[in-house]
C-alpha cells in the first residue's frame, strides 16, 4: 500500500515536471546556440517590430544605392516589369488616408505592384534586408535598408525628399502605408486555431459548398472557355511531352519537323544558366543586360575583345550599353569566364 | 490503310509502334514498296524471308529482338539507375512567359504520364525564389530559438548527424503550390494538366517531428503560439505556421524522400514538411525556427500567397489546400489512338485529411459516376482513382469531383467564382473539364 502511492507520487511529480520543464530530452543530441550565433542569423522583423535593427538612411542616400544595386531589375524608379512586378506605383493619396488602395477593388491597376499589397512596412524590411539584392542576398547593412526603403517611400509619394527614416520613426510610416487595411484573415484557410481562440480566422470553415449531385445535376452544360489557339501551340510540341505508345499520344501541335528531338544543351550555356548570366542576358534579347547576339555584333572585328571582356565581366561594370551596371561575377574562375566569354563570341550556341 | 489494319498481331491504328511516319505515309499514298524499301536498309539479306513472313503474322513474335538472342549488360552498369532510354518525354517543362528570370521560376511536373501516387524524385516539381544550391550537409545547421528568451529555455542549434539519430517517422503526403492552376482562375490558358495541375507532387518524407525539436529545447507552448520557418538560401525562404499543426505531430523536420535524401531542388539536406498546407511553407533548406507569440507577415504571406478578393481585400495567411482532383489519362494535349475501352485515371487530394469519394463525369457535369480508389487512401497524400469508359467516338467532357473525409466536395467553376472571383492567383481547386472531339484530341476547357 504504502510502496503503490509512493509511485503515484513520483509519477505525478514526474507528469507534471514533463509539462512546464523538461529539455534535453535527446543526451548527446544538439547544445545551446550561442548569442553570437543566434544574432547572426536572427534577422526577421516583425509587424509589431520586434527585431527591428537600430539605424536610419536618407532618400538621397537610397536613390545612390538603388540606381547602384536594385536598379539593374527593378528600374531606376522601381517601375520595372522586365524581372519582376513593379515595386512601386498604383498607390494614391487618398489611398494613404483610407488605408485601402482603391486600384484593388476598382479594377483601375494595370498591375499589383508592392505597395499596392503590401499591408506591413515591415515585411519590406524584412525582406531587403534577408534578400535583396537578388544575386547578392544580406550584403546590405541596417543603414542601408533604411535608405533604400526611405527612397522607396519617396517614390511612393509617401515621403518628401528630404526624409531620413529610421527605427524611431519607422512606426509612423505604418500609419499611412496605403494598403494598410487591404488585408483579411476572415476566411477557412488557416490550418491553427480561429480567431476566436486567439488564432486566426473561422477555423478552417469552407467558403464553398457543392453537393455530390450524380443525376440530371444540371439541364445544359456551359462551356465558359476554351484553350485560345495560341495557347495550343504556346508550349511546343505536345506529342513529345507524352510517351510514344500507351492508351493515348500527345497531340500534334507544331507538325513533323518540330517534333524532332530537341537540340542537345551546349556545356557553355549550361555553365551560363548556372552562374546566374542567363537571368540578364538573353541570346537574341536584351534582358537586363544586352543581348550576346548584340555583344558578338560589336566585338566581331575586334581581335582584343575576348581578353577584354573577360576582364569586363569579371569585375562588372556599366557604360557600355546604358547606366545599368552588371554586377562584378568574380566567383567565377577565370578559365569559366574564359569559356563563356568565347562562347558568347562564337554566337552563343 | 487496308495493308496496315490486316498485319496481324497489332491493333488498329497507332502505326507508330512498328511502322515509321514514312512508312505510314507511304502506305497512304499508295506506294506499295515501302515494306521492301525499309527492310533492305536493315539488312538487304533479311530482306527478303521477312516480307515473306510479315504476312504470317507479327514480326516482333516471328523472328526473336536482339534483347531475346544476345547478352545484356552487367550489373551495376549504372550504379545509380536512370530512366529507360525511351523515357524522354515526360520531363520538368517551363511554362514559356510565366516567369521572367529561371532562379524564380517554376518548373512542372509531367502528371500526364505518371502513375501511382508517388512522383519520381528526379520529375517533382520545383519553384525556386532565388535559385536553388547543392549544400554541404556538413556545414549545415539547424537553429531552433524564440522570438524571446520567455518563448523557449534554450536555443539549440542541431547538425545532421544529431537529427538522423534522433526519432524518425516516414510519411506519404503530398505537395501543392498555392498558385498551382492559377494561370486559370479567369480562363483556360493552357494546354495540358502538366501546366494546369503539374506544381503538385507526393512523396514519402523522412524526417523528426518538429515537436521534438521545440520540446527538446523547452518551448513554452502556453505562449509560443506560432512558429517561423526559414531556408538557407539566399531567399532565406520564411513562413509562419501555426503551433496547433506542430503540436499535433505531424510537421516534419524531413531530410528523407522516397528512400533517398532529399533533392538539392527539393532542399537537400533539410526541408520542413507541413502536411496539407501549400508549398511555400514547406520550406526548404531550412535552417532556422523561430517560435513566436505573434505571425510574421513575411514577404511570402503579405505580398505574395495572399488571395485577392472581389472587394479588393487579400486574404492573407491562407494555407491549406482545399480538395480537388484531375484526370491525368486522358487529359489535354493528348489523343485517343481509337474508340473503345479506357481506363480513365486521375488524382485527387485534399490538405484537410482522407478523399471519401471521386465521382467522374463523361457529359460535362450532367451525370456522374463514383470511381474506384486505390488504396489504401493515406492523410492528405495524393489518391489514385480509375473508372472504366468505352469511348463511342463521340464528343465528351470529362471531369472529376473529390470528396474528403470532412465531406467537403470540389467546387465547380461557377462557384468557385462566385465567390472568389477570377483574380485570386491562389487556391483554386475547381473542377476541371477535358473536352474529347471526335478525332480523339482531348483539349481544356472550363465548365461553369
Ligand atoms: C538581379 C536582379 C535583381 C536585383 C539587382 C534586385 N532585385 Fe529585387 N527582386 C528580383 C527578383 C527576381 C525578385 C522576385 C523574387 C521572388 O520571386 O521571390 C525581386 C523581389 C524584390 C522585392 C519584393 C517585391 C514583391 O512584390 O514581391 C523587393 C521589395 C525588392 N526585390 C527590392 C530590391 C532592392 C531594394 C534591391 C537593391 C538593394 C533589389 N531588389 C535588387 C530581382 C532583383
Ligand atoms: C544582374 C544582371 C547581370 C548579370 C547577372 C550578368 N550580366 Fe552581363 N551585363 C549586364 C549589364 C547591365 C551589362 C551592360 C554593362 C555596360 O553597359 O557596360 C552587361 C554586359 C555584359 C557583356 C558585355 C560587356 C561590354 O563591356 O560590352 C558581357 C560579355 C556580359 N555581360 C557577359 C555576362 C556573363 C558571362 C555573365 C555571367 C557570368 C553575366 N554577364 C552576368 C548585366 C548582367
Amino acid at each position: 500500500m504504502f510502496r503503490f502511492s509512493k509511485t503515484i507520487l513520483v509519477f505525478a511529480l514526474f507528469g507534471a515536471s514533463t509539462a512546464a520543464f523538461a529539455f534535453d530530452n535527446f543526451k548527446g543530441i544538439g547544445r545551446q546556440a550561442t548569442p553570437a550565433e543566434v544574432k547572426a542569423w536572427d534577422i526577421d522583423v516583425r509587424p509589431d517590430f520586434k527585431g527591428l535593427p537600430k539605424g536610419s538612411g536618407s532618400v538621397d542616400k537610397g536613390q545612390e544605392l538603388f540606381e547602384e544595386k536594385c536598379a539593374s531589375c527593378h528600374g531606376t524608379f522601381g517601375e520595372s516589369n522586365e524581372v519582376f512586378t513593379p515595386l512601386v506605383g498604383g498607390t494614391t493619396k487618398d489611398d494613404m488616408k483610407t488605408g485601402r488602395v482603391k486600384g484593388l477593388s476598382s479594377g483601375e491597376l494595370p498591375q499589383r505592384t508592392t505597395f499596392t499589397k503590401v499591408a506591413t512596412i515591415s515585411t519590406v524590411f524584412d525582406y531587403i534586408q534577408r534578400a535583396m539584392p537578388w544575386t547578392a542576398p544580406k550584403s546590405l547593412k541596417p543603414d542601408d535598408v533604411y535608405a533604400i526603403l526611405a527612397y522607396m517611400l519617396n517614390l511612393s509619394e509617401m515621403v518628401p525628399a528630404d526624409f531620413v527614416l529610421s527605427d524611431k520613426n519607422i512606426g509612423d510610416i505604418q500609419k499611412i502605408l496605403p494598403n494598410r487595411n487591404g488585408m483579411t484573415t476572415d476566411h477557412g484557410m488557416w490550418t491553427g486555431a480561429s480567431a476566436a481562440k486567439g488564432g486566426i480566422g473561422n477555423g478552417g470553415k469552407p467558403d464553398t459548398s457543392n453537393k455530390a449531385c450524380m443525376k440530371n445535376c444540371k439541364t445544359e452544360v456551359k462551356v465558359a472557355s476554351s484553350l485560345p489557339d495560341y495557347a495550343r501551340t504556346a508550349h511546343g510540341e505536345l506529342y513529345d511531352q507524352n510517351r510514344p505508345f500507351g492508351p493515348v499520344r500527345g497531340t500534334k501541335t507544331l507538325g513533323g519537323e518540330a517534333a524532332a528531338a530537341p537540340a542537345a544543351v551546349s556545356p557553355a550555356m549550361e555553365m551560363a544558366t548556372k552562374n546566374g548570366c542567363m537571368a540578364c542576358h538573353g541570346v537574341n534579347n536584351k534582358i537586363v543586360g544586352p543581348s550576346y547576339n548584340e555583344v558578338l555584333s560589336r566585338y566581331k572585328d575586334q581581335t582584343d575583345a575576348e581578353d577584354r571582356l573577360v576582364a569586363k565581366v569579371k569585375a562588372g561594370g556599366q557604360g557600355v550599353w546604358g547606366s545599368i551596371p552588371m554586377p562584378p561575377n568574380g566567383h567565377l574562375k577565370d578559365e569559366d569566364l574564359k569559356t563563356l566569354v568565347k562562347w558568347i563570341l562564337s554566337g552563343a550556341k | 490503310m487496308g495493308d496496315i489494319v490486316k498485319q496481324p498481331g497489332r491493333l488498329r491504328p497507332a502505326p507508330e509502334n512498328f511502322l515509321s511516319e514514312d512508312q505510314v505515309k507511304a502506305v497512304a499514298t499508295g506506294r506499295r514498296d515501302f515494306l521492301r524499301k525499309s527492310f533492305l536498309a536493315a539488312g538487304a539479306a533479311m530482306a527478303a524471308p521477312m516480307v515473306a513472313r510479315a504476312s504470317e503474322g507479327d514480326i516482333n513474335i516471328l523472328e526473336n529482338p536482339a534483347w531475346t538472342t544476345s547478352l545484356g549488360l552487367p550489373v551495376a552498369t549504372n550504379p545509380y539507375g536512370v530512366p529507360s532510354k525511351y523515357e524522354s518525354q515526360l520531363l520538368r517543362r517551363e511554362s514559356p512567359g510565366l516567369a521572367r528570370v529561371g532562379g524564380a521560376s517554376v518548373s512542372f511536373a509531367p502528371l500526364q504520364g505518371l502513375f501511382g501516387i508517388i512522383t519520381p524524385s528526379g520529375l517533382h516539381f520545383e519553384r525556386h525564389h532565388q535559385g536553388w544550391h547543392d549544400i554541404d550537409p556538413s556545414k549545415h545547421r539547424l537553429m531552433v530559438n524564440g522570438s524571446d528568451d520567455s518563448l523557449l529555455k534554450k536555443p539549440k542549434v542541431y547538425t545532421l548527424d544529431e537529427l538522423m539519430r534522433m526519432p524518425s517517422a516516414s510519411r506519404i503526403h503530398f505537395i501543392e503550390c498555392g498558385a498551382n492552376t492559377g494561370l486559370e482562375w479567369g480562363n483556360v490558358a493552357v494546354p495540358t494538366v502538366q501546366y494546369t495541375h503539374g506544381m503538385l507532387s507526393c512523396s514519402e518524407f523522412t524526417g523528426v517531428p518538429l515537436k521534438h525539436l521545440l520540446e527538446d529545447c523547452g518551448v513554452d507552448y502556453k505562449k509560443a503560439r506560432y512558429v517561423l520557418a526559414e531556408g538557407a538560401d539566399g531567399s532565406s525562404m520564411t513562413r509562419t505556421i501555426p503551433m496547433e499543426m506542430v503540436e499535433s505531430g505531424e510537421v516534419l523536420v524531413a531530410y528523407g524522400q522516397n528512400g533517398e535524401m532529399l533533392r538539392p531542388e527539393n532542399g537537400y539536406p533539410l526541408r520542413l514538411v507541413v502536411p496539407g498546407v501549400q508549398g511555400v511553407s514547406w520550406v526548404k533548406w531550412l535552417r532556422r525556427i523561430e517560435v513566436g507569440d505573434k505571425p510574421y507577415a513575411t514577404k511570402d504571406e503579405a505580398v505574395h500567397y495572399i488571395d485577392l478578393m472581389p472587394s479588393g481585400l487579400h486574404r492573407q495567411y491562407s494555407s491549406v489546400q482545399e480538395a480537388k482532383s484531375v484526370i491525368t489519362t486522358p487529359s489535354g494535349g493528348q489523343t485517343l489512338l481509337d474508340q473503345g475501352f479506357y481506363n480513365v485515371s486521375g488524382l485527387a487530394w485534399s490538405g484537410r485529411g482522407r478523399i471519401k469519394q471521386v465521382d467522374v463525369s463523361f457529359d460535362g457535369g450532367i451525370n456522374w459516376k463514383t470511381a474506384r480508389l486505390e488504396g489504401p487512401i493515406q492523410n492528405k497524400a495524393l489518391t489514385r482513382f480509375n473508372i472504366n469508359w468505352v469511348w463511342d467516338g463521340k464528343p465528351a467532357i470529362l471531369q472529376s469531383r473529390a470528396m474528403d473525409e470532412t465531406g467537403f466536395v470540389q467546387p465547380s467553376y461557377g462557384q468557385l467564382r462566385a465567390v472568389r472571383g477570377t483574380k485570386s492567383i491562389y487556391h483554386n481547386n475547381a473542377i476541371q473539364s477535358w473536352k474529347v472531339i471526335e478525332s480523339g484530341e482531348v483539349s481544356n476547357v472550363q465548365v461553369l
